[in-house]
């Protein structure tokens, strides 16, 4: 077992998070679901901004070499139909594995019990599939995990583009009255 | 100050920014990006092992993802927690089992209903995170701003599956 003082930093990063999930409405069912019938973008508006937040910041931290990244691996087979199973699921339950948390945390008994229990039964069936398939899982992985080596480019040449992307994005979100 | 406190909610851009810096911190004190849903996978050996019995903690991904109590377990459980004290703040905590919602359906106003869609919606979400490799926080969120490519193939694959089945069924 990882040490007390371990789990005390993951307990208080999640109280933060959250905290901030609440404040921020996406723990609200109603929030959730306006997202993806595109009535809502609350969810967009935090998951952009946290990114360009995120980026900028741990890119300069990694290189002044005080912190490790930890891209995830994947492979076309496992993101995409993982990806769209997902988000079917995230419909039909109005709440992602994050945000549920967060749900059951303001009284939502729906989250508690029926929802807390798929998400851990779906994860047993995918250990069960992965028993007898994890060599056909795994096959494909991509050669690098990044998009600047994908590109063969400085990171900052990525970041830098992106974010000013997903800010006009968000410029143009607002202008639209979203 | 107070109203800050006690506000049911905050702008978006302001609460995208701080889980931005709540990132860089959980880097910097514990080296880990912020995800939830491997937590669930480990859990879901101690529910296995009542119907399989104890051989399952033989197998593969759990020999990968062990049914321990570990700094991400802490993570989801610290979620609960901020949240209940963000809604007792702010006057928002109520126990509901259908949610309030103008989005009405039979998926979320029948108690019947409800179940169903909060337990199959899960079983798909469980399993979609366990082949992608993680979810909307560990994929969406910190994947992304690693500028991981499994990343960001995810995340956009969770939005265009979540809207299809969204307009589908509500």
């Amino acid at each position: 077992m990882e040490s007390k003082t371990r789990l005390m930093k993951g307990l208080g990063t999640g109280i933060i998070f959250g905290f901030l999930l609440h404040r921020g409405g996406v723990t609200d069912y109603n929030v959730l679901v306006g997202q993806l019938l595109l009535e809502d973008f609350t969810v967009a508006k935090i998951i952009l901004t946290a990114i360009v937040v995120g980026m900028i910041g741990v890119h300069l931290l990694s290189d002044k070499n005080i912190i490790e990244l930890k891209p995830k691996s994947g492979s076309l087979r496992r993101t995409i139909p993982g990806g769209l199973i997902f988000g079917a699921g995230f419909a039909l339950l109005g709440y992602c594995p994050g945000t549920i948390a967060g749900a059951i945390g303001h009284g939502s008994i729906d989250a508690l019990i029926p929802g807390l229990l798929g998400i851990i039964t779906g994860s047993f069936f995918f250990a069960a599939y992965y028993e007898k398939y994890s060599e056909s899982i795994n096959k494909n992985n991509f050669k690098v995990n990044t998009l600047p080596e994908l590109f063969k480019l400085n990171h900052w040449k990525v970041i830098i583009p992106l974010s000013a992307l997903i800010i006009i994005f968000l410029v143009w979100l607002e202008g639209m009255g979203f | 100050m107070n109203q800050l406190i006690f506000a049911s909610s905050w702008s978006p851009y302001l609460v995208g920014t701080l889980i931005g810096i709540l990132s860089w911190l959980s880097f910097l004190i514990s080296k880990k990006p912020l995800g939830t849903s491997t937590t669930y996978a480990r859990a879901s050996a101690r529910l296995g092992a009542l119907f399989v019995g104890d051989d399952i903690f033989e197998w593969k991904y759990y020999q990968q993802y062990k049914p321990v109590l570990e700094w991400q377990t802490m993570l989801v459980i610290g979620i609960v927690i901020g949240s209940f004290i963000s809604a007792l703040l702010s006057g928002d905590f109520n126990l509901t089992f259908t949610p309030v919602t103008e989005f009405e359906s039979i998926l979320n106003q029948n108690i019947l209903g409800r179940i169903f869609s909060a337990f199959a919606g899960g079983i798909l979400l469980g399993f979609g995170a366990r082949l992608a490799g993680g979810c909307t926080s560990g994929h969406g969120i910190s994947g992304a701003f690693q500028l991981s490519i499994a990343s960001w193939i995810s995340l956009i694959a969770f939005f265009v599956g979540g809207a299809a089945a969204a307009f589908l069924i509500l």
